[in-house]
Order: C-alpha cells, then structure tokens, then sequence
C-alpha cells in the first residue's frame, strides 16, 4: 500500500497508527457471545444496587451513634436470640444453592435436573420472604412497631428493601420456569437460568451483610463506627 | 459471534402501525424524541414558574395570587423540575437515546424494550410530579432541597400530599433513569461497530457515558433519602427528624438526624451536577470542533478529564454543606477535594480553546451556543472556585450570589450547550435544518438575556440579599437600588423566557417547511451522519454496519483535499481519493 507520508500521519493525536488488519477486528463484544450483554447488564444493575444497600448500610451505621438507639439484638430485646433469623437465612442459602445447581445442569444439558433446581431455588426464596414475614408479624405483636425506635424502622426497612428486591428477582424466575413450559432453546434458558443464579448470589451476599449489621450488638456498632473514623 | 455480527445477520422487524411506531416504539431514535418532548413540556412549565418568581420579586404585589406559600411552591417545582425532570432526562434520555446507537455505529440500544420502559416510566413520574399540582394542599414548598425536619412538618405548604407526591416521584424518576442507564452503559460496552474502540468514540458519547455511571451510582442515594423521608412522613419514623416542637405541642418523633439527610442529599445532589455537566462538556467538544474545522485539543485528555471528573465527583458533596452544622473539620477536605476537581474541568477549558486556535470557525447557530457555553462555563466554574472556600461561602451563603453561580455553571450552561445541540443535530432527527435567521435572534436574545438576569444577581449577593425570601421590602439592610436591579432583572428574565417562543416556533416551522438538510449538512466525520438516510430508518445502518477506520475529529487533515475525513473512510479509499499536495515545512 502506497500512501504518502503526512497521511500516515494522519490519524494523529488519537495515538492508534492504522493497521487495517486490526481495526477490521469487531471490537465491541470482543467477540463474544451476544448472551454476554444481559449478563453485563445484569452486573451493571448489581453496581446500582451495591451503591443503594451501601447507603442504607452507611446510614443505618450513623443513625446507630444516637443515644436514642435500642438495638433489636440487645439483651431482652426480641432479636436477642436471632434464631429466626438464621432458620431464614438457611432458605436464602438454600435457594441460592439450588439456583447453582440448576445453572450447572444447564451447562451440562440435563433440562430434567436443572428444571428441578429451578423450582427447588424459587420455593426456597418464597420460603425465605415467607419467613421474614413471619419475624415482621413477630416483632410488631410484641409491640415493636416500625416506628417503635430508629433500630426497628431500619429493621423494617433494610429487610423490606431487600424482600422487594428479592420479590422483583421472583419475577424473571417466573419467567424463566414459564420459560421452561414453551419451546426455548436450552441455550436461551441456560443464559435466563444463569442470569437468575448471579442475582439470587448477590442478594444472598447483600443478606449475609444486612445480616451482620442487624445482629451485631451495639458495641459492635460503636467499634465499626469508630473504625469508620465517624 | 460479536455483536456487529449477530446485528447484521437478525432480521429487522420494522414496526408498521402508528402504536407500535409512535408510542410503543422500541427504536432508541423515536424514544429520544418521546424523551425530549416530554422533557421540553415539563421544563417549559418550570420556565413559567420562574416567571411567577420573578414577577414577585420585581414588582411584589403584581400578582396578587402569590403569596408566600404559593412562591415557595414555585421555587420547589422549578428547581426540582429544571435540575432532575428537564436538564437530566434531556441530557441521557434525549440526547442518550438518540446519539448512542448512531455514534458507536450500533443498530440500537442493547435493550430496547427495557429502553421503552424507561420512557413510560419517565412519563409515570412527570404525571405524578406535575399531580400535585391539583393535589389539597397543592405541591410541596420545602425547596428543592426538600431539607427535613422542615420539609414534613405542618406550616410548610405542602406536607401532606405535595411532598409524598415528590418522593414518589423521585423514586419513579430513579427507576426510570436505572433502566435509561443500564442501557446506555450496556450498549457504549457491548454494541460498539467494527474498528470502534473506546478511544474512537465521540467525546458526546464519551461524556454521556461516564454521567451515565455516575446517575446509576448517586441516584440509588436520592432513592435512599426519599425512601427515608417518605418512612419519616408516612410512618412516624425519626430517621431524620430530630425532638421537636411544632405548633405548640411536641412531635411524636424524636433523635433523629436532618444532617444525615443532607449527606445523603448531597452525595447524590453534587454528582447531579456532572451528570449535567459532562453530556454537555462532550456535546460540546463535538460542536466545536465540527465546526472549528478542527480535530479536538488532546483528545485523551479530555476523555480521562472526564473520568477524573467523574470520579472526584463523589468527594466534594459536603461543600453544599458548610453551613449545615457539620464537623468544621470536614470542611477543609472538601474545600480540597473541590479545588482539585477545577484542574481537570480547566483542563477541559483550556482544550477547547486551544481547539478554537487557528481554526476555521464558521458561526454557525450551534457554534454560537458552543462559543457562549465556554464563556458562560468559565464565568460560572470562577464564581464556584470562590464558594468552594469555606472562608469565602460563610458570608456568601443563602444570598443571591449562589443563585447567579448555581444558574450560571449549571443552568444557563446546559441549556446552551442542549439548544446547540438541538441546533446541531436537528437535521439528522428530522432531515430538515432549522431556520438559521430565527435561531440567530434566539441565540442573540437568550444569550445577552442571560447575562443581564445573572450578572446583577453577583452584585446583589454581595449586597447581602438572602436568596429564599419571598418578599425584600422592609428590611434596612437591602437597599433601595437592589429594588430597582430586581425590576430590570425580572423584565430581562420575561424578556428571555419570551424569545424560547423563537426556538419552539422554529423547531414546529421548521420540521415542515426547513431547508432539506441531506445526510451530512456539517460535514461531519463522527458516525451519526453517515448513514445512509436522513432521518435514519429503523436499525440505522441498512443491511451491513458501518466499518469505522479512524478516530472522529479527521478535520483539515494535512494533504486531503476535503477538509474532513468521516470515520467510515479507509487508508486506501483516502490515498485513492485525496488529492495529494506537498505540505511545506513551517519554521518553528
């Protein structure tokens, strides 16, 4: 090719020297498969929602510094014993892990295994959103009503925001089991069927936090805040 | 298979019925114009209600419908609306939609019916917002700040249905803008055409992109605030609200902390000024040099200028908050962290004028806007250096010096920056120009305009005139010329928001009876204008994506006889092409 010199130059100051054979190269998806975009998407969502829980987490931590806090896990309170807590997190668990396991199958194309996964996951998650009902009904029975003390409206509040979020991932499961019911390529589903399990992960590591935060004692809090230099 | 490919290989399903093109489209062109129409409409309500202010200000009594509680209604509104429901929705939704997908060279966005969604969603807030209007009680008076205790508690206008109606609203707007950015940072990372690397990309997309990660990171803090606040109103929680008394007797609340809310607020509400601000800065750049002629000053500079911005954006939030109470310590950090944020937004300053060098500037109408843009951009940035020294913001706080700096860097500057860019890119929306005679007495109008509303509010900051008052007659220390200035400013402000007429006149005259505008009426190298028809079909590109070859500012290339060189061109098309000429050495 015979180009006269300044033109060489000519793509100058972006600093990419033309080389045809290169730049030919499909660069957006770098070549991968056109599934990777929801799963960008998805991880994209999963930037969002680490930014909103973070919030109420930084939050709940400053709010806690205040004389008026009685936190729900002191000694007395109802959450003293968080039993039901984690009986709840055993479903969050549960579900993930099935969802896991389904996503496997997927891959290794056995629809009869990954169907059950699929259905073990999201009976879990109902169990699991049942059960924090259940501790909602609990608390307000003994009187702990949301806006009781700040400690209980965050209690409410974080469990709820999270619910919400688990309920909204309820929804794509549903269409991913309806899915199931119609004639979809095993590959489409295995992509539904990941994307479901990374999302059912992250809430179970945002719970496992959320988790911490609400048991801790307010010692703890003290100590994290400090720590956090407030 | 890359993205191009799968692209190229799917089928189109061009939509036939007017439903399914008008209002239910999928097609990111049609939901950037839903967007703009729809952002145009609310902002032109805001624009009336500042008009409303004014004529309170100017001449008290005029009206005799305002009275305080009403004038602080208007502020709220008008506020609220020109920052989150105009400036953001146009700048990501209109802008977004339609420059993306034509400037990566994609058929459209990664999501598109996630796309629709987001502007029904959009529409679903604006109702709501625009609800409580016409709710008992009408819209929340609390500024837009929405500051508790006092956003919530009985005496401000508004706290029973206005302020609900505004955190809801709020939350709707942040979903929407969630399920905007999902797609616009999914498409910019995913459907980028052949040859398109990231440092290919349009400065447009390029700040549109990083205020994109930046809405979908600090609004999830406003959606925490509202969420809150909306627990604390409706609930009797006391997230924010402190013991207190009101009317006579004390609140059932108690401990809570308005501080808290206000960190909150502002680390969503400072980035929202670069969510604002780097679309515009990227829109820019393009403008100028399209046509300057001239390929852009330091192309990487400006794009990891753009970054740095973004990302020291969410260290300078509590400069809102000097006079809040907060930890005087912290004021030392953030006074830091906000002089340090100047040097790359200087940076940027500096290479456009450097573009401008030795350019072959045509003033164009959309040049016109650039060039204003810079200027009011600077003379804004210079004012918010000062208000970023704590020492300087204490006696300048809550006056009318704020409310100059504030419109100026990021009211008057984004809206030039958007009326250059509908100036610019109109053509390729519609296939026609808008008329140049009109859009000259637009720009002349509000450009002058502007400065004799702004300017004297400088001054009259440092008079000591608080800014949130809703009447200034009796107090000894504002004296009897601010009155006089208040008058003019408020005729100037009557005067400008009349000549917007101009421009929607034109944008409605022209979309029937403008000059035929051709694909390329700029002579532009970026993507957008080189598809094949103008306005672009559906999927943009026809049967095959665009290749693209080289970076988007090959202006008066050395040696090439056009004096552009679209991306789309190859070496050997070039050296096929180009009428070679024997370049002459310069002595330095």
């Amino acid at each position: 090719m015979n180009i006269p010199s300044p033109l060489q130059k000519a793509d100058y100051g972006a600093g990419v020297p033309i080389d045809i054979d290169r730049d030919l190269r499909p660069y957006g998806p770098n070549g991968r498969a056109g599934e990777r975009r929801a799963k960008v998407g998805l991880y994209i969502l999963l930037g969002v929602m680490t930014s909103l829980f973070l919030l109420f987490s930084l939050a709940f931590m400053l709010r806690a510094q205040y004389a008026d806090w009685r936190a729900l896990t002191a000694p007395l309170q109802p959450l003293a014993d968080p039993w039901q807590l984690w009986v709840n997190t055993g479903f969050l668990l549960g579900s993930s892990a099935a969802l896991q396991w389904a996503r496997v199958c997927a891959r290794r194309q056995q629809v009869r295994a990954m169907q059950q996964g699929l259905l073990l996951g999201g009976g879990f998650a109902i169990a699991f959103l049942a059960g924090q009902l259940w501790v909602w009904q609990q608390l307000s029975a003994q009187g702990y009503g949301v806006a009781g003390n700040p400690a209980n409206s965050f209690f409410y509040l974080l469990t709820g925001v999270h619910g919400a979020h688990l309920l909204g991932g309820l929804v794509a499961w549903g269409r991913t089991v309806s899915k199931t019911r119609r004639n979809v390529t095993l590959k489409k589903l295995g992509t539904s069927v990941e994307l479901c399990a990374i999302y059912w992960h992250f809430l179970l590591v945002v719970w496992l936090v959320l988790l911490v935060l609400l048991t801790s004692t307010p010692e703890t809090f003290a100590a994290i805040a400090k720590f956090c230099g407030f | 298979m890359a993205y191009a490919e799968i692209a190229e290989a799917e089928q189109l399903h061009e939509p036939h019925s007017f439903w399914t093109r008008y209002v239910w489209s999928q097609d990111h062109k049609v939901i950037a114009v839903q967007y703009s129409m729809i952002a145009i409409f609310v902002g032109l309500i805001a624009l009336g209600l500042s008009a409303l202010m004014r004529m309170q200000i100017g001449f008290p009594g005029a009206i005799e419908s305002i009275d305080a509680a009403s004038y602080y209604q208007y502020m709220t509104m008008h506020g609220m609306i020109m920052v989150v429901y105009l400036l953001t929705a146009l700048l990501l939704g209109g802008f977004g939609n339609f420059l993306i997908p034509l400037m990566i060279g994609a058929r459209d966005m990664v999501f598109p019916f996630v796309n629709m969604l987001s502007v029904h969603v959009y529409l679903l807030s604006v109702i709501v917002l625009l609800a409580s209007f016409f709710v008992p009680g009408g819209p929340t008076a609390a500024g837009w700040t929405l500051y508790p205790p006092q956003s919530i508690t009985a005496g401000t206008a508004g706290t029973d249905w206005g302020i609900v109606l505004m955190m809801v609203s709020l939350a709707i707007f942040i979903v929407a803008t969630t399920m905007g950015g999902l797609n616009y940072v999914t498409t910019v990372l995913q459907a980028r055409t052949y040859g398109m690397t990231l440092m290919r990309m349009p400065l447009s997309v390029w700040g549109i992109f990083m205020a994109t990660v930046l809405a979908l990171l600090a609004f999830p803090a406003l959606f925490v605030s509202a969420i809150m606040l909306l627990f604390d109103k409706l609930l009797g929680t006391s997230f924010f609200m402190p013991e207190m008394m009101s009317l006579g007797k004390a609140l059932d609340h108690e401990g809570g902390s308005p501080i808290l809310f206000q960190h909150l607020f502002w680390f969503f509400g400072h980035p929202e000024v670069y969510i604002v601000a780097l679309p515009a800065f990227g829109l820019v750049s393009d403008i100028i040099s399209t046509h300057a002629r001239k390929n852009i000053f330091g192309y990487k500079m400006m794009v990891w200028a753009i970054i740095a911005i973004g990302v020291l954006s969410f260290v300078v939030w509590a400069h809102h908050m000097y006079v809040s109470g907060m930890n005087p310590y912290f004021g030392f950090f953030f006074a830091v962290s906000t002089l340090v944020i100047a040097v790359p937004t200087a940076l940027k300053v500096y290479n456009w004028i450097l573009t401008l060098w030795h350019g072959d500037i045509h003033l164009t109408v959309p040049m016109l806007f650039a060039l204003a843009f810079i200027l009011t951009f600077v003379v804004g940035g210079l004012t918010g250096l000062f208000l970023g020294n704590v020492i300087v913001d204490l006696p300048l706080s809550d006056t009318y010096f704020v409310v100059a700096h504030f419109h100026m860097v990021m009211g008057v500057a984004p809206i030039l920056v958007i009326f250059g860019s509908i100036y610019h890119w109109y053509p390729k929306v519609t296939g026609r120009m808008l008329n140049d005679t009109l859009g000259m007495l637009h720009f002349w109008i509000t450009f002058i305009g502007t400065y004799l509303i702004y300017f004297p509010m400088h001054y009259l900051g440092f008079l000591g005139m608080p800014r949130r008052y809703y009447e200034y007659q009796d107090y000894e220390f504002i004296p009897e010329s601010a009155h006089d200035l208040n008058a003019f400013i408020t005729v100037m402000a009557l005067t400008v928001g009349a000549a917007q007429s101009l421009f929607l006149f034109n944008m409605f005259y022209s979309y029937f009876k403008g000059k035929p505008s051709g694909n390329n009426p700029w002579k532009a190298t970026s993507l957008e204008w080189q598809t094949p028809e103008t306005p672009a079909p559906h999927g943009n590109w026809g049967p095959k994506l665009p290749v693209v070859h080289r970076w988007a500012y090959d202006y008066s290339v050395p040696g090439v006889k056009e004096d552009y060189v679209p991306q789309t061109v190859s070496m050997e098309e070039l050296a096929a092409g180009a009428e070679y000429v024997e370049l002459e050495e310069k002595p330095v």
